[in-house]
């Protein structure tokens, strides 16, 4: 019982791999955009370089995360999902993640766009955890609001 | 003899389970958990004595006073104060600390002078003083840490001077365990005129504590970990220093005449306790001070030891796996074990623990500074209270042996 929940929340091993073996961890050098966010209760932390192409796009991503599973693993899965991605719909993913995170089931179109971070769904059973899933979100979602602001 | 199953039987909390396993509950340095006696310490008075205090002519008024009055002095004789009125009711440790800071420390902390803290300290006895020093231009210095996260005492005299206004030291750090040299570093401190306050949050439930041996100043405490309510806790002070100092919070019950102008102030300990007190809680206080002294200070401390001693030999077994923070001798140290592995974060060790029925903490404990000097952002942390048994000692083990290999193996 207690082991079937654990594999629920830790996503079948998905969540146990990226959190291992973490995406996109090579540093990108003079990148567009930087993102950072730290939990201080926990000291976990979520670092972004993001390069955007001509058409604004998120083209290339490194990533490094310091902290729990969860933490770590969202934040490699969303390195792999924002590619391809304007900033715009990168807001829409995750505004989807969050929807997700708090209950609402994605639909078909809506898990294609959020890739492995479906397999997060697990830790809705751990309220207390659910902000580890949201931490890299948060990064990146501040930063977007910030770049927006100052290219109307 | 020492009775830990006839103990377990007083806590009612102690026999649920959790995702189906029985409940270990090591989680004591955040919070105790509560004897029937307590509870019923507080529905008695909820349910026959419930009026407020110091200020009814009728029956009741009277009893909820004596009720409330004869707590003050179980809590007084528990830390050997030499009279009730040397004990002020706070919500907490915290708010004892603040209640120094914002008024003994106004008067008498000034530029130039200096605030020594351990590099242990729970936020509650640094942020207080980070904030006096910053406000008076005073400056805040850390003793430095050991290696095995005790004080390193080597230039203990370079660091306590007759500059040193005020010590404020925790007495067991609820981060690590270390048990501090209270005693002796209160006799240095005095020596040069300084002021002691001790932080016995984490000691008091634990070991006997005696503000006339320590020979402190003021010592705080906070009921939830010694098997009392949440929400009452208690600020000894010396009486010549209680006298002089100014009141912290102003209004009610701490005047003695009020014109529309000015006011005069109450009488020790009321001048420190403006408005309607916790009565029900500083009851329930009470009742778990009569609890504790029941079984004995002496020897709920032999009983964390050989249990912490049990613990320590237990997790040898980890040994190339974990680091243990804190003295490796368990009469030099309190019933946590904070410890941390780079391969595991301390919250997926939490969570795995907790669905076996495992309370422990994880986080930095609400002491940053030291779990930085430590190395580390978050330890997990086991802490033992009178009631809990080698067979939940066993259980840590257990269940930590799998969590370990859940998260590095990847086996099931």
């Amino acid at each position: 019982m207690a082991q079937n929940d654990l594999d629920e929340l830790y996503g079948n091993d998905l969540i146990r791999d990226h959190n291992r073996n973490p995406r996109n961890s090579a540093k990108l050098n003079s990148p567009d955009l930087v993102a950072d966010a730290v939990n201080p209760f926990c000291g976990d932390e979520a670092h972004f370089q993001i390069n955007l192409d001509g058409q604004g796009r998120v083209s290339e991503v490194g990533y490094e995360g310091v902290g729990c599973a969860i933490c770590r693993s969202a934040g490699s899965m969303l390195s792999e999902v924002i590619k391809g991605h304007t900033l715009e719909e990168v807001e829409e993913i995750s505004g989807l993640f969050q929807d997700m995170m708090f209950g609402a089931e994605p639909s078909e179109e809506q898990a294609a766009l959020l890739g492995d971070l479906t397999s997060m769904t697990g830790v809705r059973a751990f309220p207390i955890r659910i902000k580890c899933a949201l931490l890299a979100w948060s990064a990146i979602e501040d930063r977007i609001s910030e770049h927006q602001r100052r290219q109307p | 003899m020492y009775d830990v199953k006839k103990i377990r039987e007083d806590f009612p909390i102690l026999s649920r389970k959790v995702y189906e396993k029985p409940l270990v509950y090591l989680d004591n340095a955040a919070t105790s958990q509560t004897p029937r006696q307590v509870i019923e310490a507080l529905v008695d008075y909820y349910e026959n004595s419930n009026a407020n205090v110091h200020r009814g002519v009728h029956h009741l008024s009277q009893e909820a006073t004596d009720l409330y009055e004869s707590a003050r002095v179980k809590v007084a004789k528990f830390i050997n104060a030499r009279e009730p009125e040397e004990i002020v009711w706070t919500r907490n440790t915290t708010e004892s600390i603040n209640l120094v800071a914002h008024t003994w420390a106004q008067e008498h902390i000034g530029p130039g002078d200096e605030i020594i803290v351990t590099p242990m300290e729970h936020h509650s006895n640094l942020v207080p003083w980070q904030k006096v020093a910053a406000d008076k231009g005073a400056t805040l210095r850390i003793l430095p840490l050991a290696k095995d996260a005790s004080i390193d005492l080597s230039d203990i005299d370079k660091y306590i001077t007759p500059r040193t206004k005020l010590l404020a030291m925790v007495h067991m750090s609820n981060g690590v365990g270390t048990i501090n040299p209270v005693k002796e570093l209160t006799a240095k401190a005095k020596k040069m005129g300084a002021t002691v306050l001790v932080d016995a949050a984490q000691s008091a439930p634990h070991m006997p504590v005696d503000v006339i041996d320590l020979d402190c100043d003021f010592l705080a405490l906070s009921g939830h970990k010694m098997l009392g309510p949440t929400g009452i806790g208690a600020l000894y002070g010396r009486r010549e220093l209680l006298e002089e100092m100014d009141p912290f919070l102003t209004g009610g019950e701490m005047v003695l005449e009020v014109w529309y102008d000015r006011a005069t102030w109450n009488d020790l300990p009321m001048k420190f306790e403006a408005g309607t007190p916790n009565i029900a809680d500083a009851v329930g206080l009470g009742a778990a001070v009569d609890y504790l002294q029941d079984i004995g200070m002496e020897n709920i401390r032999d009983h964390e030891i050989q249990l912490t001693r049990y613990a320590l030999e237990a997790f040898k077994e980890f040994e190339e796996e974990l680091e243990m923070f804190g003295p490796s001798d368990a009469e030099k140290r309190g019933g946590i074990l904070s410890f941390h592995t780079d391969a595991v974060h301390p919250h997926d060790l939490g969570t795995f623990l907790d669905r076996d029925g495992i309370a422990v903490r994880t986080g930095h404990h609400c002491t940053m500074p030291l779990m930085r000097s430590l190395g580390v952002i978050a330890s997990a942390r086991a802490s033992f209270y009178l009631y809990n048994t080698e067979e939940e000692v066993d259980a840590l083990v257990d269940s930590l042996k799998r969590a370990l290999r859940y998260f590095t193996d990847g086996a099931k």
